[in-house]
């Protein structure tokens, strides 16, 4: 199988001026097959964004290497979709003039380009709302422009950074199912950053276990759970309990570590 | 209700002006009255258009208004980016700066006459230095704290070092400008109108000046109340553009 996606020995140390450098993280190695939904959890502050900045290039990592797609990350990659925790959509843009963005920096002549917008406005559910303003959406509906915005440059990759982390339940619900069948459907790598174990193990191929900062690989988990999966259905298997039971094991000594740590802090 | 009660209010002033001022506690060599006002502002406007006519007088103010306005916000958003982008340059210029800022502009208004003599340039000289600085801190604070996910999102979707300038910085920058446009331009037109009543041959400013050297207390005031129509108008007018540009936005923000 050949790999998407592959770090090795990398570490991360922030320089932030004015204050001490901290290692971020250290000793990654860690290889994702093509095609693979791989997620990476750990407790808050372990660095676990930091590497998608690392895989994306729009942070240099400070040792080891990073390769993408074959070709070493050296700096910014066009050929990853990545799907940020915060509000990325450009607020003076409705949603298809943001969603047209990365076919208008490709040079996508304008008629096509508009094919690809409507397509994916359609199929994120936003049809309705192709003129409307970002403001004008619930938190939902500006995610899912945000995935159409990605999806219209169709790219072998997916980085997502807690994508869904500040939707409600249902909704969450609702746009995992929705991922699971765009990724099905188009054979993507996905790389998916979460604090939230049980929806590591709803979506992935393998969860990756982090450690407090600085973030190490703790563990590997695989997951045998057959597709297609429902995610809202998927938590009830015997299979899914006990992976999730071994996981939060290692999970939970991390996640204390890390709050003993911060009460420190503070 | 609340139209009528605006109506009454201003009625009620302009009365009591016209009564105090014809009961004798108003000094009418001092304050004038409406009832003379009226009828003056009347006959300039009634006088056609001359080259000393009222038209001429708001034709050239408007013009130092507009002129220092662009010349101001052009100035502003250039030198606001680049400081903006460049922490080097930015850090070195803050006390001169500062410094200027901290300078009541009016009174640089007869430095500039003496440098520019009594034409437009001088006044323009003076809209601008008063409009530069408001667009220039709007546009610096809007480019340094333009939210990081925004650019690093387009970059990863493609976007060139043009295209974030022009897709993310400059929109960002833009609407900071629109949201000071009705400040800049207001103070655009102080800046005229100061610099004409203090040295000029045409426009309202100077027209309140020659009134004021023959004891004309109803011609000042006549073009205290041309002056006043103009900047409603003009902040009507700019409200407009500015909602026209902040549809983006959401409502209390506007």
């Amino acid at each position: 199988m050949t790999q998407a996606i592959e770090l090795t020995g990398v570490s991360k140390t922030y320089r932030p001026p004015r204050k001490k450098p901290y290692l971020a993280i250290t000793d990654i190695d860690l290889a994702i097959g093509s095609g693979q939904f791989v997620s990476v959890v750990g407790p808050s502050g372990c660095g676990k964004s930091t590497l998608l900045s690392l895989v994306s290039g729009l942070l240099p990592a400070s040792s080891g290497t990073v390769t993408l797609n074959g070709s070493p990350v050296t700096n910014v990659r066009t050929d990853v979709g990545f799907i940020f925790q915060r509000d990325a959509l450009l607020p003076w843009k409705t949603v298809r003039e943001n969603v047209r963005l990365p076919l208008e920096f490709r040079g996508v002549p304008r008629s096509a380009a508009d094919q690809r917008v409507n397509e994916w406005v359609h199929r994120v559910g936003l049809a309705q709302f192709g003129e409307n303003y970002p403001h004008e959406l619930s938190g939902g509906m500006r995610k899912r422009a945000q995935l159409a915005q990605v999806m219209v440059g169709d790219p072998a990759t997916l980085l997502m950074d807690e994508p869904f982390s500040a939707l409600d339940v249902q909704t969450r619900n609702l746009m995992e199912n929705e991922l699971l069948g765009a990724w099905g459907a188009a054979g993507k790598t996905v790389l998916f950053i979460t604090h939230d174990l049980e929806e590591a193990i709803a979506l992935s191929d393998e969860i990756v276990v982090m450690t407090a900062g600085p973030g190490r690989i703790k563990a590997r988990y695989p997951v045998g759970l057959p597709r297609p999966r429902n995610v809202t259905e998927v938590r009830f298997e015997p299979e899914f309990v006990a992976l999730y039971e071994r996981a939060w094991a290692d999970l939970r000594d991390e996640v204390t570590r890390s709050y003993e740590r911060s009460l420190r802090i503070s | 209700m609340v139209h009528s009660l605006q109506v009454f209010v201003i009625a009620a002033f302009v009365g009591v002006w016209e009564g105090l001022g014809q009961l004798g506690i108003l000094d009418k060599f001092f304050y004038s009255r409406p009832s003379l006002i009226v009828p003056r502002i009347w006959g300039w406007l009634a006088e056609g258009y001359t080259p000393t006519s009222i038209y001429r007088d708001i034709e050239v103010t408007l013009i130092e208004t507009v002129l220092g306005f662009v010349i101001g916000t052009l100035l502003g958003v250039a030198i606001g980016y680049a400081f903006a982008r460049n922490r080097v340059l930015g850090q070195a210029f803050d006390p001169l700066l500062s410094m200027f800022n901290a300078i009541p502009r009016l009174v640089l208004a007869p430095v500039f006459i003496l440098a520019f003599g009594i034409d437009l340039a001088s006044k323009v000289a003076l809209g601008v230095t008063l409009v530069f600085f408001i667009v220039f801190f709007a546009t610096f604070t809007a480019v340094r704290d333009v939210d990081q996910t925004l650019v690093d999102n387009v970059r990863v979707l493609g976007a060139r070092r043009r295209d974030v300038t022009f897709q993310v910085l400059l929109p960002a920058a833009f609407s900071a400008i629109v949201a000071s446009l009705r400040t800049s331009a207001g103070f655009a037109f102080a800046g005229a109108v100061v610099a004409e009543y203090i040295g000029s041959s045409v426009g309202v400013g100077r027209r309140i000046a020659n009134s004021e050297a023959f004891f004309d207390s109803t011609g000042v005031f006549g073009g205290i109340v041309v002056i006043a129509a103009l900047a409603l108008a003009l902040d009507a007018f700019l409200q407009v553009v500015e909602g026209w540009f902040s549809r983006w936005k959401p409502r209390l923000e506007r």
